[in-house]
C-alpha cells in the first residue's frame, strides 16, 4: 500500500441545514442556500431543495457532489417509474427507493443527510428522516444537517409530538396550521443561523399542500 | 470475494436489462465499493462520517403462550440523542419480528431483505418459512460480509409449524438457538430483571409485564437506550403489539410519587 492512499479522502463537508413538518393536509420543507466549506462561504444561493415528484420534495445537506449524484440517479429513477407505471410516484414509496438507493453505497456512502417530506395517498403530510447509509422512519417532523442539533430541541419544544410507537396510538401530525407551521419554520432558520455558521444567507420553503406547491423565500444574516 | 447480492431487487424489470437506455438502473442493483488499497482505513473514515446509531436494549424470550419481544427506541451519536421513536422491532411478516441492535441502516435493510425472501419462499414452497430457516438465511447473507463492518445484532422470533422459535444472530456470523435472549448496550440490565423473573408458565400478561419491566430498568441505568418500551407478543395466529409506553412516564407507574409531610400539610390545609 503506498502513502497516497492512506491520505485518500473523497469527502467535503458543504454544511447548512433542513427542516420538514407534516401537517394534517400539508407538508412545510424547508433549506437555507449558503454553501461553505471550512471557513469559506462558496455561494449564498444553492438550493438543497430537490423536487422529485409531485408529491415528494427532497432536502439534502452535506457533501455537495454526492447530493447532487444522488438526486440525478433518484430523477432519472423516477422517470424510469414514470414510464412503466404511468404515474407519480408516491411520497412513501419514493422514501423507501431513496433508503435502497442510500445503502446500495453502504460501503461507499453518499455523504448526505436527507429529509424527505410530501403528502401520503389520504393527503396527510408526511416526513421521513434519514442517516448517510439509508436508515429511515416516518415523523411528524424532522431536521437533518449541521443546525439540525440546534433544531430539533427548539421543535421537540414547540410540537412535542407524541411517538408513533405509542399504544394506544397518538396521531403524529402536528396541530399547527399551514400559516403557522411556516411562520415556525422562520422562526427556527432565523435562530439557527444565530450559532451555526454554515446556515445563512436566504431561507428556500416549500409548501406541499391539496392545491400543490408553494415557494416561499426570506433573508437570513449573511455574516 | 463474491459477495451474496441475490434478492436484493425488489422487483424483476419490466423492460428487458439489455435495454441500453436503462444501463445501470433495471440490472440488479448491487454494492459500490471504494476504489482504494486501504479498504478497512476507508470504512473505518467513512463510518465515522455516518456515525452510526448505537444503544439499544432488545430482549426476547419464550415461554407458554409463545414469544415475547420487547425493546427501546432511542438513537444516539455520542452524547447526541438522534431519536427518541426508532422502530427496533421489525416486522418481517404476520408471524415474525426481528430486533434491532447496531447499524440501524445494517439492520433495517436486512430484515426488509429476509423479508422478500421469506416472501419469496412463501410463493415458491406453498408454505410459510420456519423461523430456524429464516434465521439461517440471514446467518448465511451476514456471515458473507465478514470483515468488511456490518454492525447487526438481532433476535429473529417467530411462530412456524414447530411451535414458538427465536434465534440470535449476529454480524460476526454467530446464530444461536434459546429460549431468552437480550441483545444491545442496556442487555446486563435487562438480563437481571429477565433471569429474576422468568417462568416458563407465565400467562401472556404476566410476559408482557416481565419484559416491559426489563425494558424500563434498562433504560433506567443505561444512558444509550430509553424512549418508548415497545412490546410484541407472538402466538400461533401470529404477532400483536401488545403496549408502547414512555418510559418517563412508566417510571412514576414502577414508582409511585409519595407526598412528602410538607405537601400533605399543604393538601389539609387547603381542605380545610
Amino acid at each position: 500500500m503506498t502513502k497516497e492512499h492512506a491520505n485518500w479522502s473523497p469527502y467535503d463537508n458543504n454544511g447548512g441545514s433542513c427542516v420538514a413538518i407534516a401537517g394534517a393536509n400539508y407538508c412545510v420543507i424547508a433549506a437555507d442556500t449558503r454553501m461553505s466549506t471550512g471557513y469559506s462561504i462558496l455561494t449564498r444561493d444553492y438550493s438543497k431543495i430537490c423536487k422529485l415528484a409531485d408529491k415528494a420534495v427532497l432536502a439534502s445537506s452535506g457533501f455537495q457532489a454526492d447530493v447532487k449524484a444522488l438526486q440525478k440517479h433518484l430523477a432519472a429513477k423516477h422517470l424510469i417509474y414514470q414510464h412503466q407505471h404511468n404515474k407519480q410516484m408516491s411520497c412513501p414509496a419514493m422514501a423507501q427507493l431513496l433508503s435502497n438507493t442510500l445503502y446500495y453505497k453502504r460501503f461507499f456512502p453518499y455523504y448526505a443527510f436527507n429529509v424527505l417530506g410530501g403528502l401520503d395517498s389520504e393527503g396527510k403530510g408526511c416526513v421521513f428522516t434519514y442517516d448517510a447509509v439509508g436508515s429511515y422512519e416516518r415523523v411528524g417532523y424532522s431536521s437533518q444537517g449541521s443546525g439540525s442539533t440546534l433544531i430539533i430541541p427548539f421543535l421537540d419544544n414547540q410540537l412535542k409530538s407524541p411517538s408513533p410507537l405509542l399504544l394506544p396510538a397518538v396521531d403524529a401530525v402536528t396541530p399547527l396550521s399551514e400559516a403557522e407551521a411556516i411562520d415556525l419554520v422562520k422562526t427556527v432558520f432565523a435562530s439557527a443561523t444565530e450559532r451555526d455558521i454554515y446556515t445563512g444567507d436566504r431561507l428556500e420553503i416549500v409548501v406541499l399542500n391539496a392545491d400543490g406547491t408553494r415557494y416561499e423565500y426570506m433573508e437570513l444574516r449573511k455574516d | 470475494m463474491k459477495l451474496d447480492t441475490s434478492g436484493l431487487e425488489s422487483a424483476a424489470p419490466l423492460v428487458g436489462a439489455s435495454s441500453g437506455f436503462l444501463d445501470g438502473f433495471a440490472d440488479a442493483p448491487s454494492f459500490e465499493v471504494p476504489t482504494t488499497n486501504d479498504f478497512d482505513g476507508f470504512q473505518k473514515e467513512a463510518i465515522q462520517m455516518v456515525k452510526p446509531a448505537k444503544g439499544t436494549t432488545t430482549l426476547a424470550f419464550i415461554f407458554k403462550e409463545g414469544v415475547m419481544v420487547a425493546a427501546d427506541s432511542r438513537a444516539s451519536m455520542g452524547g447526541y440523542i438522534s431519536s427518541q421513536s426508532v422502530k427496533k422491532i421489525i416486522e418481517i411478516n404476520p408471524y415474525m419480528l426481528g430486533t434491532m441492535a447496531g447499524g440501524a441502516a445494517d439492520c433495517q435493510f436486512w430484515h426488509r431483505n429476509l423479508g422478500i425472501k421469506c416472501r419469496l419462499h412463501e410463493l415458491a414452497n406453498k408454505r410459510r418459512i420456519s423461523v430456524t430457516g429464516a434465521s439461517k438465511l440471514l446467518a448465511n447473507i451476514l456471515y458473507s460480509y465478514r470483515g468488511m463492518g456490518l454492525s447487526v445484532g438481532t433476535m429473529i422470533a417467530g411462530w412456524d409449524e414447530t411451535g414458538p422459535g427465536l434465534y440470535y444472530v449476529d454480524s460476526e456470523g454467530g446464530r444461536l438457538k434459546g429460549m431468552r435472549f437480550s441483545v444491545g448496550s442496556g442487555s446486563p440490565y435487562a438480563y437481571g430483571v429477565l433471569d429474576n423473573g422468568y417462568r416458563y408458565d407465565m400467562s401472556v400478561e404476566e410476559a408482557a409485564e416481565l419484559a416491559r419491566r426489563a425494558i424500563y430498568h434498562a433504560t433506567f441505568r443505561d444512558g444509550a437506550s430509553g424512549g418508548v418500551a415497545s412490546v410484541y407478543h407472538v402466538g400461533p395466529n401470529g404477532w400483536k403489539k401488545l403496549s408502547g409506553d414512555d418510559v418517563g412516564e412508566l417510571h412514576y407507574h414502577y414508582y409511585p410519587v409519595v407526598q412528602g409531610a410538607v405537601e400533605q400539610e399543604m393538601v389539609e390545609v387547603a381542605g380545610a
